[in-house]
């Protein structure tokens, strides 16, 4: 099993009250499967996101990602569990400015302490992967939306994750182009990776082959549709 | 993650914003120039202030009459004449590392053709000029015959050879001191200023028994012998204050004064007087030092504020290097590596307009320079220390951002 989730609970603080963004989110996830994460804004889906993606943590419940337990985890620990397993994809791509696609995708690698040489043909094996093979040395306002958010997947892709967690992928592009992004998903998906993504458009859900509703902090419906997938 | 890979992501966020790293980094160039400035002018001061002394000598004693009581007023030290010539011979011979020599003061009206000028006249020995070791820049000093038979001879300074013969030659030429007429047999080389500002070559030297006899026109037979001041030089590389100590004893002595009684002369070390000289020289100098690191402090706010709205332009980037794996140190070390990065090139800079002004200063207005790997050294590294102090503030702020928030910052 890859992510085990029991009760998780997250509370904000906005003013006098609290608000219950996570509501007891009980959720396994295989290695290798395809979920997509929907529901209308403020049901919780970006706030689960986030704590799959130990960017935040739970007020409370259990979180166990590849048999460890990182609901327990130090800030610093967190980064280094980002780093090496988790791939992220963003609405608006946040690629760095002025900084070559190659560039962007060697980021992680950075932060992992990855050598130059190993660095850089790391990253560029990941951009000729997504197809930006010759944009290699593009800056990002040089590339077209679609073409960024593939970089952005590069990136995400750079480092082995374990998971690749997008959040509305195609929130920012047409729909010509979002149909080539939910290809590329389903693609990696196919050669095995474990993609989670949140979307609150049904044509960009259909292509998961499992889809998790929620409402108010709750997760109310947990379909599999094996059917969609084809 | 390295201080090179951070270095780079440094230089690549300064260029991005080339004005704004450059007006930030003025105030540290503002700040380090004129640092090397004062301290080059401070230094320079300094250096003039221990070269007078070089000049004046420093291993000089200075021994003055004691001061009088008439009536119950005491007058100030110099209006008794205690001092006399048998003191000063007794000196020379039982002191041997010390040369004493006399000197009467008095002042004279003195004419030159149509010229004349007041100056201060001096009855003094040969050995007057070794003791303040003054060369003569023309002709000779007395001899004993003449200052045997107190013959109307004298030297005089620079500044009267100025006043009263402008660009004819001195030497051989007869002019009247108090209506006495007076050969002048050699003209003393320039000695400046004295550090209390008065014109030291403004002065005719005389043999003693002349001046006493012909020109200060003391008549009492008590004073026959007296001097006004003994100026006692102490031999290289002997302790002042252990001949200062012995010169006391041998005068009290000589004076049959009891133990316990006070001095009736007043002896200055004149080594302790420059030596308070020098520290307030010095005091000045760190003074300018320290006003213009005020200037270097404020460069370190304008750091600061550029970093706290450098921090916050670039919340989502921070966000996203949070989610692709930056630990809290290595946000941290990013902008604090920024700061240091804009103080020290600010500083190197800074350096080098520093040390150009300080040439210019020097050249413009005269003044002497002491340029100092020393002071250059002390000023880069209070521009790496400002970066480091004004840079950890926002550097921090920048680490401890949520990375959820920062994501979602816009």
């Amino acid at each position: 099993m890859l992510i085990h989730t029991r009760e998780l609970v997250k509370l904000y603080r906005m003013g006098d009250g609290e608000v219950r963004a996570l509501d007891g989110v009980s959720v396994d996830i295989e290695r290798g499967e395809f979920v997509a994460v929907m529901g209308p804004s403020g049901s919780g889906k970006s706030t689960f996101m986030n704590v799959l993606g130990c960017l935040d943590r739970p007020t409370s419940g259990e979180y166990v990602l590849d048999d460890k337990r990182v609901s327990e985890m130090a800030p610093d620990r967190l980064a280094a569990v980002r780093n090496r397993h988790v791939g992220f994809v963003f609405q608006h791509f946040n690629l760095l400015a002025r900084t070559s696609a190659l560039e962007n995708v060697e980021l992680p690698l950075v932060y992992a302490g990855v050598a130059k040489k190993v660095r850089l043909r790391n990253a560029m094996d990941m951009l000729e992967r997504v197809g930006l093979g010759e944009r290699a040395g593009h800056h990002p306002a040089q590339l077209s939306g679609g073409q960024q958010q593939r970089v952005a997947i590069a990136r995400a892709l750079v480092t082995q994750p374990l998971l690749i967690l997008a959040d509305e992928p195609t929130g920012a592009l047409d729909s010509r182009t979002s149909l080539e992004i939910m290809r590329l998903f389903q693609e990696l998906n196919r050669q095995g990776m474990t993609v989670v993504l949140v979307t609150h458009e049904a044509d960009v859900a259909r292509y998961a082959r499992r889809l998790l509703h929620f409402l108010d902090g709750r997760v109310v419906e947990d379909e599999r549709n094996e059917a969609l997938a084809a | 993650m390295r201080i090179g890979a951070l270095l780079r992501i440094a230089l690549r966020a300064l260029a991005v914003n080339k004005l704004r790293s450059a007006l930030t980094m003025l105030g540290i160039i503002i700040g380090v120039g004129a640092v090397i400035v004062m301290i080059a002018v401070g230094a320079g001061a300094q250096a003039r202030v221990e070269e007078q002394i070089r000049a004046l000598g420093s291993n000089l004693l200075l021994v003055m009459p004691g001061a009088t009581t008439a009536g119950g007023v005491r007058m100030g030290f110099g209006s008794a004449s205690t001092l006399s010539e048998e003191d000063v011979a007794g000196i020379n011979r039982e002191i041997p590392e010390a040369l004493a020599a006399p000197a009467l003061r008095g002042s004279a009206q003195v004419v030159w053709g149509n010229a004349n000028w007041s100056t201060v006249i001096f009855g003094v020995t040969p050995e007057y000029l070794d003791v303040r070791q003054w060369p003569l820049a023309a002709g000779r000093s007395f001899e004993p015959a003449e200052m045997a038979a107190a013959a109307k001879v004298c030297l005089i300074g620079a500044t009267v050879a100025k006043q009263l013969f402008g660009s004819a030659d001195p030497l051989d030429q007869s002019i009247r001191i108090k209506r006495v007429p007076f050969t002048v047999i050699g003209v003393l080389e320039v000695k400046g200023q004295s550090l209390m500002g008065t014109d030291q070559d403004d002065l005719i030297l005389m043999p003693i028994k002349t001046a006493r006899s012909r020109v200060l026109g003391s008549a009492s037979a008590a004073k026959q012998r007296s001097v006004g001041t003994i100026w006692v030089k102490v031999a290289d590389g002997i302790d002042t204050r252990h001949i200062e100590e012995q010169v006391r004893s041998l005068l009290r002595q000589r004076h049959r004064l009891q133990p316990g009684a006070d001095d009736d002369f007043s002896l200055r070390n004149l080594q302790e007087v420059m030596a308070a000289q020098e520290a307030s020289s010095r005091v000045l100098a760190l003074l300018l030092a320290a006003v213009a690191s005020v200037s270097l402090l404020v460069g370190g706010i304008g750091i600061m504020n550029i970093m706290l709205v450098s921090v916050t332009e670039r919340t989502r980037e921070i966000g996203l290097r949070m989610a692709v794996g930056a630990r809290t140190r290595d946000i941290l070390g990013q902008f604090l590596v920024e700061a240091v990065t804009l103080s020290l090139i600010g500083g190197l800079i800074g350096v080098v307009l520093g040390i150009a002004a300080s040439l210019a200063i020097g050249n413009y207005f005269g003044w002497r320079i002491v340029l100092s790997g020393q002071a250059v050294g002390l000023a880069v590294a209070f521009a790496f220390v400002i970066g480091v102090f004004f840079g950890f503030y926002p550097a921090r702020k920048a680490a401890r951002l949520n990375p959820v928030e920062a994501l979602r910052f816009e």
